[in-house]
């Protein structure tokens, strides 16, 4: 095979790259595998994608960028008339459930007791499993206080699920309101 | 615990002006409680949820009012022996501390000391509440399976993947499955069974066949083919059992020649 590639040819195997692969690509593993006969920089593979988004812009299929990588997905605003293509309902997680996936998304390294005192219940060892098996989180470490807890982190795999490229695209966590707090105390408690 | 007693609790007042309507849901059916109990997270949702049913933000809320409701449906929970969980009653006890602390006077010196528990509990029930958007927001984002459908192409693999096997002819099949037996040959039992043909009685035979021919006889003669090949075992055995015991010679001219059995 030719050592050089045109553009146009570089966009063709990025493109079916990405749409056959079973996992987002990110640009490190697209050199290292398909274009690994050819010395492309990572500049010329990103301009590349960029030739590709915008090729796909206006159409029913978009290539988006994720926590792991790039990958092509069906347009969001198509998704109430495609999921009639599935009988099944995708699963509904418990309230139990997103708070703590929130508190290790937003919180991270945190361990299961700096969870359980912010929701005030012990978290259940099923949830954390979930998340576990999810390949959500994962232990990041283990907190140097007595008993060593472990830390929990998100994944990449949390972002794709997400359809998040970084944990910086999470919605902003609500602010609290401390100034607030010292203006209520200074008031007489109120007694009824 | 009866609506009558219910009605009794002093209303609200909401940034400071009195609220003269009764929150009407604020009073949970016995039946409803245990399905109640189960939506809620712990008892920060509980007091959140109890807050927001006075229509009060966490900071206007009066900490003495909601530790009221707070004990009621404690108590309700424990009139209909539901049982509570252990952080339901720690946060009761932290509720029943705070509202103490209100009933006595404020000295000065003392309460810088340590944080005022309003505080603290204001805090935490904002941390939660934090948290509780949080997961709101997160169960909003778009997610894969529910939102998201990945597309995926098809790899031809008509092309990539369709390697020639080289034909196999009959040969090297039988071949193989020689092989196969041997291997399983040498893995079979071994039999021990009565000596069928005697040793010793092959020496004698050989002895009388050499006796036969002048006490001389060449080596191949000495076996019985017709016997297999036991006893052309058994008889080379028994060559050798006569060479050790003296009673023959074998004897060889030169090295391209008959090997001849001679008796001693």
């Amino acid at each position: 095979m030719a050592k050089r590639l045109s553009d146009e040819q570089l966009i063709e195997l990025i493109e079916a790259a990405i749409f056959v692969a079973n996992t987002p690509l990110s640009k490190d593993k697209l050199r290292d595998t398909v274009l690994s006969d050819f010395q492309i920089s990572l500049k010329r593979i990103q301009t590349a994608i960029d030739a590709i988004m915008a090729h796909y812009a206006t159409r029913g299929v978009r290539l988006v960028k994720v926590g792991s990588g790039y990958r092509f997905q069906a347009c969001s605003s198509l998704s109430p008339w495609l999921n009639k293509l599935w009988q099944e309902k995708a699963p509904k997680y418990s309230r139990a459930f997103l708070e703590t996936l929130s508190l290790i998304a937003y919180r991270q390294p945190i361990t299961r007791g700096e969870i359980e005192q912010v929701r005030g219940v012990t978290v259940s060892s099923q949830t954390i499993k979930t998340m576990l098996e999810h390949n959500w989180v994962k232990v990041v470490g283990y907190k140097e206080v007595p008993g060593k807890p472990a830390l929990y982190g998100t994944t990449k795999q949390f972002l794709d699920h997400f359809s998040l490229s970084s944990l910086n695209e999470l919605p902003p966590l609500p602010v609290a309101q401390d100034e607030k707090i010292s203006q209520i105390l200074s008031e007489p408690a109120q007694l009824d | 615990m009866s609506e009558m007693q219910q009605q009794k609790l002093p209303l609200g007042f909401l940034h400071g002006k009195a609220v003269t309507d009764k929150p009407e849901d604020l009073y949970i059916p016995p039946d409803a409680l245990e399905v109640a109990l189960e939506a809620f997270e712990g008892p920060l949702d509980l007091l959140l949820y109890l807050i927001k049913k006075h229509k009060l933000d966490i900071l206007d809320v009066s900490i003495a009012k909601i530790t009221g409701q707070y004990m009621q449906y404690v108590e309700m929970m424990k009139e209909f022996k539901l049982e509570l969980a252990a952080e339901y009653l720690v946060m009761a006890a932290l509720l029943a501390q705070i509202k103490s602390r209100l009933l006595l006077p404020v000295h000065k010196e003392l309460e810088q000391e340590e944080e005022d528990p309003r505080a603290l509990l204001i805090r935490r029930l904002q941390e939660y509440e934090q948290f509780r958007k949080a997961a709101e927001n997160l169960d909003a984002l778009s997610r894969v399976e529910r939102d998201i459908y990945i597309a995926h192409a098809l790899l031809d693999e008509t092309q990539s993947q369709d390697v020639e096997l080289p034909d196999l002819c009959v040969k090297e099949l039988l071949l193989a499955l020689s092989d196969v037996m041997a291997r399983a040959q040498a893995l079979t039992h071994h039999q021990v069974s009565a000596e069928v043909l005697s040793t010793r009685a092959r020496m004698s035979h050989i002895l009388s066949l050499l006796t036969e021919n002048d006490g001389f006889l060449p080596f191949s003669q000495a076996f019985e083919h017709i016997e297999g090949k036991a006893a052309v075992v058994v008889s080379f055995i028994a060559i050798l059992e006569l060479v050790k015991e003296s009673l023959i010679v074998v004897q060889q001219s030169d090295i391209n020649s008959l090997i001849y059995l001679k008796l001693k």
